[in-house]
């Protein structure tokens, strides 16, 4: 151990750094994740195609899926439309369950696999562990929605024309700043999956199964969206995470809702503080034992 | 238990480490608890955080206490006090509570009661200071496998906030060294052999300088050549000044490389001392100990024997056994070479003499039980 005492440095803060890192990278780096990303990159091509060969036979544009006809009767006018589209279709599932996978398997892969207790004894600290797995999850919401919508914007580009915007409020915008809107829109999408990735957090620090706790959060994910549907529940769908999720779409008007915006980001602020606590209360305290 | 203040007493010189430590059995043999303390040496100065002090141990804990969901105790009123430099061997039959008690020291678990102290500051709630001056196995070497020997090494490292990380790769190559892994550290974790995966676990307590090394059944899994590298590691770093604290069923390794150890069962501690004092208690207890004379004249060796005080003595084809007799005014058995001049000088042919020395396996046998079923 000569050599490394040799170069013995204090420890400063940003060496707590190293951990985040460490975590992004490996995290990136799995197999699974890059799965998940491949199959989000996937389903802009495939609307785009579907899009495509519809209206290459001559058929009616619209219709199809929940994630707004508006924007998808406009796909074959404006490749970036593609953007929108593919937002939309992702993010009422495809994009929380990957969220669901990855928080869900945060801390309970770690627990199962035993390797939680060396991060632990390390000494990582179950605060800045938790820290660093809620840091880890939320850049995997934005890389998510990136990669929705850059694949959106390339298979897009390659199938339909791109050219000036046209807001679902009617007026025109140019095409550099419809790209700026489709970022914010991206942006928003991330930021929208701060709520279940808090959910899926808290999940995952109850118990010592990863696969348990994924397939807890994308079942809760599936039943909540089911909820938001049911007309007799309409006093509590205002507090479900996924309530004003296609708020995004209030970005395409002008001037810009923000009423909606606002309250589903307010929602996402609150259950990340919500869960986010209740995932610190008891992974702090909780016995590890595996 | 001696006294508390006797605990505390700083230990000046390695060779008197042992000195201080309880020579009689913790707990009662009917399992009576030790009378409740005071509220402990208020008065034993502190050194300076920093100080490297001998006069501290290195775990200490104070009726420390675990039931697991369930209620039974996992571990039960547990005052155990390691010296510092020694090392420390930790025993006790298939669950009786060493790991619980290694988790409650490394806080990864809470003390349903009492208290611990590692490198001199209270755990878990000083976590952050101690655990990077410690090295820790527990419960076998769990790891990434999907990342290879050196990224789960580098991914250890970084846990560590006190950890350079300019120094990182440097480190981990040594350590990987260390354990003989070098060849093999390019190589994703599960494709790792069992005794691989425990080298790479040790690796992971090595990769910084420790005061404390904690070891839970290290040489698990590992070949021959492995278990003899590990004794000499353990060596090693307790040459350097390592306090090394390792559980392990193999009492021969312990036996080998241990200065210290403490015998658990059913969750309590039934005794802990330096090894040489366990010995030599257990033997007290048994009586000084059995002779054997291997001899063509076993009659005669007989008679001889008896007329020196030797009882239950045995006689099998050539050899004769008994007991050595308690000496009446405390100056020890008789002198076993009188005893040998005595045969001799009787005209008894002598082919074999000598005593049976306790075994620490001995030892364990007789404190925790011949039973074989674990404990429910
Ligand atoms: N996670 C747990 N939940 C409930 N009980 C547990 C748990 N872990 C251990 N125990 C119980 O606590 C007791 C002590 O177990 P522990 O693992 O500390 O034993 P050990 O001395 O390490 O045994 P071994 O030599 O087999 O490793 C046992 O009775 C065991 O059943
Ligand atoms: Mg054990």
């Amino acid at each position: 151990m000569s050599q490394a005492e040799g170069v013995l440095r204090r420890p400063r803060p940003l060496w707590s750094l190293g951990l985040l890192r460490s975590e992004i990278t490996m995290t990136f780096r799995r197999w699974r994740t890059l799965a998940l990303l491949a199959v989000l990159a996937g389903v802009p091509v495939l609307v785009g195609i579907a899009v495509k060969i519809e209206t290459g036979d001559g058929g009616p544009g619209g219709g199809g899926g929940q994630g707004g006809p508006a924007f998808i009767s406009q796909v074959t006018h404006n490749g970036l439309f593609l953007v929108f589209t593919s937002l939309a279709v992702t993010l009422p599932f495809f994009l929380p369950m990957s969220i669901g996978v990855i928080a869900g398997d945060s801390l309970a892969g770690e627990a199962h696999g035993g390797t939680l207790r060396y991060l632990l004894v390390a000494p990582a600290g179950r605060t800045r562990l938790l820290l660093v797995k809620y840091a880890t999850t939320l850049t995997f919401c934005l890389v998510a929605t990136l990669v929705v919508a850059l694949s959106a914007l390339v298979t897009g580009a390659l199938l339909f024309p791109l050219g000036e915007v046209t807001l679902l409020s009617g007026t025109s915008i140019s095409f550099g700043e419809g790209l700026l809107r489709a970022l914010a829109i991206a942006v928003v999408v991330a930021l929208s999956l701060i709520g279940v990735a808090a959910v899926g957090l808290f999940i995952s620090a109850l118990t010592s199964s990863g696969i348990a706790a994924m397939a807890t959060t994308v079942g809760l994910l599936i039943t909540v969206q089911i909820l938001d549907t049911i007309p007799q529940l309409s006093a509590v769908q205002p507090y479900l995470f996924p309530h004003y999720w296609l708020s995004f779409a209030d970005l395409l008007r002008d001037p810009v809702y923000w009423d909606q915006l606002q309250k589903n980001l307010g929602l996402q602020a609150l259950y990340a503080a919500v869960f986010g606590s209740a995932a610190w209360a008891r992974f702090t305290t909780r016995d590890i034992t595996a | 238990m001696p006294p508390v203040g006797a605990v505390r007493r700083p230990v000046a010189q390695p060779h008197d480490m042992g000195e201080p430590m309880p020579k009689q059995p913790a707990t009662g043999p009917d399992g009576a608890r030790p009378p409740a303390r005071g509220s402990g040496p208020a008065g034993t100065p502190a050194p300076g955080p920093g100080v490297p002090s001998a006069g501290e141990w290195a775990i200490e804990t104070r009726g420390l206490t675990k039931a697991y969901r369930g209620g039974q105790l996992a571990v039960d009123g547990l005052d155990l006090v390691v010296p510092r430099g020694s090392v420390f061997g930790f025993l006790g039959p298939n669950g009786s509570g060493k790991t619980t008690t290694i988790r409650m020291l490394m806080g990864l678990i809470d003390a349903t009661a009492g208290s611990a102290r590692v490198l001199g500051q209270p755990m878990p709630a000083a976590g952050r200071r101690v655990l990077p001056k410690v090295g820790a196995l527990i419960e076998g070497p769990a790891l990434y496998g999907f990342l290879s020997g050196r990224e789960n090494l580098r991914r250890f490292d970084a846990a560590d906030p006190d950890a350079d990380p300019r120094s990182r790769d440097a480190r981990v190559g040594h350590a990987l060294e260390r354990v003989g892994l070098g060849a093999a550290a390019g190589k994703k974790a599960r494709a790792y052999s069992l005794g691989m995966k425990q080298r790479l676990g040790l690796a992971a307590a090595l990769l910084r300088p420790r005061e404390l090394l904690v070891l839970d059944e290290p040489t698990n899994g590992l070949d021959p050549q492995g278990m003899r590298e590990i004794r000499a590691l353990v060596r090693e770093l307790a040459a350097d000044g390592t306090t090394v604290f390792l559980s392990s069923h193999l009492l021969d390794e312990i036996e080998q490389v241990c200065t210290h150890a403490a015998v658990m069962a059913r969750g309590r501690l039934i005794t802990q001392g330096t090894v040489a004092d366990l010995s030599s208690t257990v033997l007290g207890s048994r009586g000084p100990g059995r002779l054997t004379v291997t001899t063509p004249d076993p009659a005669d060796a007989v008679r001889v024997l008896k007329e020196h005080g030797l009882t239950g003595l045995q006689i099998t084809d050539d050899r004769v056994t008994g007991e050595l007799p308690e000496a009446d005014d405390g100056a020890g058995p008789p002198e076993l070479a009188d005893l040998n001049a005595a045969l001799v000088h009787a005209g008894v042919r002598v082919r074999g003499f000598g005593t049976e020395r306790a075994t620490l396996e001995d030892v364990f046998v007789q404190l925790t039980g011949e039973g074989f079923d674990v404990a429910g």
